[in-house]
């Protein structure tokens, strides 16, 4: 357990200043506080992780919320960027005027395929890390409270 | 011969750097864990840059172009497709499978489902996939090679082959991660800058050949275009032309002269020069949009051709995930969450780069239209630069377009070839270093020799078969192994094969018959959008039908997958030689509970 070595070292070491090598006859070195179990850390391990770990019904459960939190928001970016990209080939298909019209001087269909799905694409992906590391965050609090 | 000079200088400093690199990695590659994963010590940008790198293949840097220059704006679902991927990878697929620590697809396998038959399965799909997407690099360098020097066509692909070799067996994927990081700012300057300086050029001339592109008439030469046919073509002639001929054309009958094409179509035997004067129309190879106004419109016309675009969509999207090289990179994350950071700089550098491919193809057709005849279009970028410009900037830019091609093709294949024998060397053989060599020899000469067996065309469509079959293997164990419980071995085993087996299937149908314009051809050419569901619905049946044998760890692996990082569930691979920590084989958390920081 690393961190918790770290905290002893200010103490061992006096408040701040470099520590200063003991000689023979000085006063004897200020006495420390030696704690061996830091009850502050031992709090650092909540039942509800004990849970996760020990595969408790309750356990399960927060697995199973989280998983499927995760999943309905992977399902929604993947669907709402399919559902755009595909009504694309409809579109030209099905409305031939659309197919022709040109915007600045440059067909619909090449301004609509070349230039909006990669913004599209950057946007829902950001757009998903943000969430899915909302989930993950709700997840840790809940489970470290 | 100055511009071959040039190329040839340009192609050997790509060549000379990846070497220096490689060179200088090996240095610090010691343990086998060097070799596969790079000690896990790679930063989310430069692992975007080397995910980048190695997937802008000689589809993406040639073949793009070569598409649209071709069939036009319906080319454009292929680099949406291809970018597209990476988003269904994060979504789907990126952070749980980093935790689950699995490093190829064998291991996700066998660690999600328990299985050893299922393992051995995976393995035989992911060195199928491999070769099929190693198989169009190699024709590629084949391609730039015998077209920027004409030297043979088996020359490029050779060196191709032994440079990635060295490469590897140097050291490994250490030095792949920076070689392939550097590559993608090679590729990105040698496709860019030219692509700006033509782009001006184009905006300069002012004749009346600029407007052409919206007219309803064929692309016309630029300037007296000689042409020597290579295999044999049936050419549609949209407005009569005066060419002379010398070989055998139009059923059998050996010419030596001027004919006139009247409007229709003309077969034209291999062997055949044809010469056509400046202004002329450009006959263009059946099967393709012949005039410029049809070019620049989709063509939806047939339920096939709107089939057959979704296919690719499908294949694109979801094949990404499969696709071995892909996923070995992403092992090099340290964490879940960086796995998801390096998608997003993925996506951001892929969208950057396909700009200008676009713009490839779209000028190609305007100044290289004589590349619809031979059907060669893939080689539109490399011959661009010179068309258009007729002095040495032109061969300067023509030979970075070269140079980044090359890049394009070192960089792809050295990633399939480190994931194809990383699958091979632990899985077929045993894994240790020495084992690992052998592997990287055999993962890079089965393709080479099927590279001189087989001939064929459009990088990118051959590209696309590989998708397609890893979006009807890998995708659904991935996804339904990833987010669903009830998933069994057997359930799993059954979807491979039934996704696996038709495509393939539908893969040797089309290049033994070469396709056809019929319905079912069209179908078969692209089967994703048919094999894809069917793979997932096979997975699903049998799954349920045998839920009894759902593994019983199967809590601890969802656990494993998706808890967040912070809480320390992620799990590393144990690679053999022993010198990792943790990750007992029980599949208990590695160093304590707490993983701070």
């Amino acid at each position: 357990m690393n961190d918790h070595l770290d905290r002893f070292s200010p103490e061992l070491t006096g408040a701040g200043g470099p520590p200063v090598p003991a000689r023979p006859g000085d006063r004897p070195p200020r006495r420390v506080k030696v704690v061996l179990a830091d009850r502050r850390g031992a709090k650092r391990v909540p039942r509800t992780l004990i849970e996760l770990e020990e595969q408790t019904k309750i356990g399960e459960e927060l697995v199973k919320n989280l998983v499927n939190a995760q999943l309905r928001t992977s399902v929604l970016v993947a669907a709402t960027t399919l559902v755009v990209l595909c009504t694309f080939p409809m579109l030209f298909r099905y409305v031939p005027n659309f197919a022709d019209a040109s915007l600045f001087g440059i067909r619909l269909p090449w301004l609509l395929l070349g230039a909006v799905p990669f913004p599209l694409l950057i946007g829902a992906g950001k757009w998903y890390s943000r969430r899915a590391e909302r989930h993950e965050r709700d997840f840790i609090n809940m489970v470290e409270n | 011969m100055q511009h071959e000079v040039w190329a040839l200088t340009g192609i050997g400093a790509v060549a000379l750097l990846s070497f220096l690199l490689g060179f200088q990695g090996a240095r610090s590659a010691r343990t086998t864990s060097d070799f596969l994963v790079a000690r896990r010590a790679v930063k989310a940008q430069r692992n975007a840059a080397a995910i980048s790198g190695e997937y802008l293949s000689a589809a993406s840097f040639l073949g793009v172009a070569g598409l649209i220059l071709k069939d036009g704006a319906n080319a454009l679902w292929f680099p949406i497709g291809f970018t597209a991927g990476y988003l269904a990878l994060m979504l789907f697929v990126a952070a749980p499978l980093r935790r689950s620590g699995a490093y190829t697809l064998p291991d996700f396998a066998e660690a999600r489902l328990g299985s050893s038959n299922l393992r051995q399965l995976s393995t035989v799909f992911v060195l199928v996939i491999g070769w099929l997407y190693l198989v169009p690099q190699l024709q590629g360098a084949g391609l730039t090679l015998a077209t920027v020097t004409k030297l043979p066509y088996w020359v490029g692909a050779t060196l191709v082959t032994a440079l990635v070799m060295i490469n590897v067996l140097s050291g490994g994927m250490r030095v792949v991660t920076l070689v392939q990081a550097v590559q993608y700012w090679v590729k990105l300057f040698a496709i860019s800058l030219p692509a700006f300086v033509l782009f001006l050029v184009f905006l300069s001339d002012h004749s009346e050949h600029r407007a052409s592109l919206s007219q309803p008439m064929p692309p016309t030469f630029v300037e007296t275009t000689v042409v020597k046919v290579e295999t044999d073509v049936t050419l549609q002639v949209g407005n009569p032309v005066r060419v002379v001929a010398k070989g055998i054309v139009d059923n059998d009958r050996p010419v030596d002269g001027v004919l006139i094409w009247n409007v229709g179509t003309h077969k034209v035997k291999a062997g055949t020069q044809l010469t056509f004067p400046a202004g002329a129309s450009v006959p263009v190879a059946s099967g393709q949009p012949l005039f410029n106004s049809t070019w620049l419109r989709p063509q939806s016309d047939s339920w096939s051709s709107l089939f057959q675009t979704y296919s690719v969509i499908f294949a694109t999207f979801l094949g990404t995930m499969g696709l071995p090289h892909v996923l070995v990179r992403f092992y090099t994350n340290p964490d879940g969450r960086s796995a998801r950071r390096t998608t997003q700089f993925v996506l951001l550098m892929l969208s950057v780069f396909y700009v200008f491919p676009i713009i490839f193809g779209l000028l190609a057709r305007l100044y290289v239209p004589q590349l619809l005849i031979t059907g060669n279009t893939d080689a539109a970028v490399l011959l661009l630069p010179n068309a258009m410009l007729d002095n040495w900037v032109g061969i300067a830019l023509g030979s970075i377009t070269a140079a980044g091609a090359f890049a394009a093709f070192v960089s792809t294949s050295s990633g399939l070839v480190v994931s194809v024998a990383g699958v091979l060397s632990t899985d077929v053989l045993k894994g240790k270093v020495r084992d690992f060599r052998t592997a990287t020899l055999i993962s890079g000469l089965v393709p080479l020799a099927v590279v001189f067996a087989v001939h064929s065309s459009d990088l990118s469509r051959a590209v696309t078969m590989a998708f397609s079959l890893a979006a009807s293997t890998f995708c659904p164990m991935l996804v339904l192994g990833i987010w669903w419980r009830r998933l069994t071995a057997v359930g799993a085993a059954a979807g491979l094969v039934v996704g696996g087996g038709l495509c393939l299937l539908a893969t040797v149908y089309t290049l033994a018959t070469g396709g056809h314009d019929g319905w079912l051809s069209q179908i078969l050419a692209q089967p994703s959008a048919i094999t894809v569901p069917l793979a997932f619905l096979t997975m699903w049946g049998v799954s349920r039908a045998t839920a009894r044998r759902v593994p019983l760890d199967v809590s601890r692996t969802m656990l494993r997958m998706h808890a967040p990082d912070r809480l320390g569930f992620i799990r590393d691979r144990d690679v053999t030689d022993g010198v990792t920590t943790g990750a007992d084989d029980d599949g208990r958390m590695r160093s304590g509970r707490h993983r701070r920081g």
